[in-house]
């Protein structure tokens, strides 16, 4: 298969690998994949009392798609609101990483990975607020 | 000594045609360009003589008594249709059953399943974790209605080799046909049809260091005699089994390549074993968590099959780019369906997809097993540091208790 420059650039150089504390109440964690289907994404985003996504960081067990796909999606949450991370699409990846049709599953991984981090994270904050009152 | 990118150890998928081999067949395609069955001038009778020396080449690589049971066809996967198609048609009357293993190649799999749309029934015989056949279960499984055993010589994936000569032997007190796909074991290991009572074996030239399209069906004329149906129609070439004008330039290759492979089999098998045991105790040496797929010693010397746990076969392959290997990840396939091979094995799916396969063939050096070592392990690291299993691994979460979202 031929890779899409844009894939092998974030394959060879991926961004924003690594891990953040789980434990923080401002970070959300989310894994999605199994290793049985042959890959697994972790996407932490660590959110700002500004609601504005200040770090994301990835790990992935994965194709090369796979592996571009998540690395892609810790760049364009970065920086953005909470509100604004949860409008990226799967489709955005497709377009930008030009995935062919046999890789659009690792665009909706990843798709999936943003709303689990997003789901943790706003889960952590409601039990916060509820332990607060 | 640099070493000379990229590097190509894919040899079970296809091999470099052997200089010596492309010398041979050269003059046929400019010089003695006759057809082979114009028997009337000497264009053609120059021909059939370069066929019949191929032909004599083929059957002594293999151990066949006469030339005439080498018949040649298009390659190893119309070998097998001919053979195992052309078999049970001939034998229709006589009963509908066959038998076959998991990890056959597709090209026999696929014969049994047109088979079995037209009735035939078709038992698929499992193999133990490392690969192998059970020969009890073969006993078990043969009946008065069996016509057929197909059993192949050596794993196109895992390079495991079947007991032969006992398979052989069983069919043949039986009363069953033994067929062997061999496309992966001529010239790799020592194979004798009468030795191993095999009454049909299939081979394929481009796996031996001869040209793509071009391959053989050894079809017993003695004890017993093997008749087959043809799928291929026409003039009567190969006493009718294989009708179409026979390509010269390509049997001559194919003749050239399996003369070769039998002059060079021992030594070649010895050098391509310690390249192998190299790499191997290479990678084993500075990698945990590498698992080799299928036997270690009952394995063609050229083939290394090993899953590099939670690493993502694909991932690798893009990382060691410059070095030629294939991968039984799902995402290397157009089904998305990991190997079925290591599948059948009991490999369980999460190490199918992080499987490795090196194919060292004739022209690979010692310098090159060196650099894959050095690419491999870099890459399995760096591929490793990224991975959320490994991470979890190393925290001491065991994997198997983890609930996973899938897809």
């Amino acid at each position: 298969m031929a890779y899409s420059d844009k894939v092998l650039d974030h394959y060879n150089q991926p961004r924003n690998v690594g891990s953040l504390s789980k434990d923080d109440p401002n970070v959300g964690t989310g894994v999605v994949g199994a290793p049985e289907c042959g890959d697994v994404m972790k996407l932490q985003i660590k959110v700002n009392a500004q609601g504005v996504i200040e770090d994301a960081r990835f790990k992935t067990f994965g194709c090369g798609s796979a592996i571009a796909s998540s690395s892609l999606a810790t760049e364009w949450v970065k920086g953005k609101t909470v509100a604004e991370a949860a409008t990226l699409r799967n489709t955005d990846i497709v377009q930008e990483l030009n995935l062919p049709p046999i890789k659009i599953h690792c665009s909706v991984l990843a798709e999936d990975a943003i709303r689990a981090a997003l789901a943790d994270y706003k889960a952590k904050q409601d039990a916060a607020t509820k332990s607060e009152v | 000594m640099a070493v000379k990118l990229p590097i190509y150890m894919d040899n079970h998928a296809t091999t470099a045609v052997d200089p010596r081999v492309l010398e041979a067949m050269l003059p046929y395609f400019t010089e003695i360009y006759g057809n082979a069955a114009s028997r009337t001038h000497v264009f053609g009778r120059q021909a059939e003589e370069a066929v019949d020396l191929a032909r004599h080449q083929i059957a002594q690589a293999i151990g066949a008594t006469t030339d005439k049971e080498v018949v040649f066809t298009s390659g190893a996967t119309e070998s097998d249709n001919l053979a195992i198609k052309g078999a049970a048609h001939m034998l229709r009357d006589k009963g509908d059953h066959l038998i076959t293993l998991a990890t056959e190649h597709k090209a026999v799999l696929d014969s049994f399943s047109a088979l079995e749309r037209e009735g035939f029934r078709v038992t698929y015989l499992p193999v133990d974790t490392l690969g192998i056949v059970s020969m009890e279960a073969l006993a078990a499984a043969i009946t008065p209605q069996t016509l057929l055993v197909a059993i192949m010589a050596v794993n196109n994936e895992i390079g495991v080799v079947q007991p032969l000569a006992e398979i052989g032997q069983l069919c043949h007190e039986r009363g069953v046909l033994f067929f062997c796909d061999a496309a992966q074991a001529v010239g790799k290991i020592p194979l004798d049809v009468e030795a191993m009572h095999i009454d049909l074996l299939a081979m394929s030239a481009h796996k031996m260091y001869g040209p793509k399209g071009i391959g053989a069906l050894y079809v017993r004329r003695k004890n017993p005699r093997v008749r087959l149906e043809p799928i291929l129609h026409g003039g009567g070439h190969e006493r009718g089994l294989r009708s179409g004008t026979l390509a010269v330039p390509m049997i001559v290759a194919m003749g050239k390549a399996a003369e070769l492979a039998r002059l060079e089999l021992h030594d070649e098998s010895q050098r391509l074993l310690a390249l192998r045991n190299r790499l191997w105790t290479g990678l084993k040496s500075r990698l945990d968590h590498i698992y080799l797929n299928g036997h270690e010693d009952f394995r063609t010397p050229g083939n290394l099959n090993v899953s590099f746990a939670y690493v993502e076969g694909e991932s690798m392959l893009m990382g060691i780019a410059d070095i030629a290997v294939s991968s039984g990840s799902a995402c290397t396939s157009a089904s998305l369906e990991p190997s079925y091979v290591l599948k059948a094995l009991g490999v369980g799916d999460e190490l199918a997809h992080t499987s490795i396969r090196f194919g060292i063939g004739r022209f690979n050096t010692e310098e090159e097993i060196d650099y894959t070592i050095e690419r491999v392990v870099e890459v399995a690291n760096r591929l490793r540091d990224m991975s959320p299993l490994w991470e979890m691994v190393q925290e001491g979460i065991d994997l198997s208790t983890v609930s996973w979202s899938g897809h």
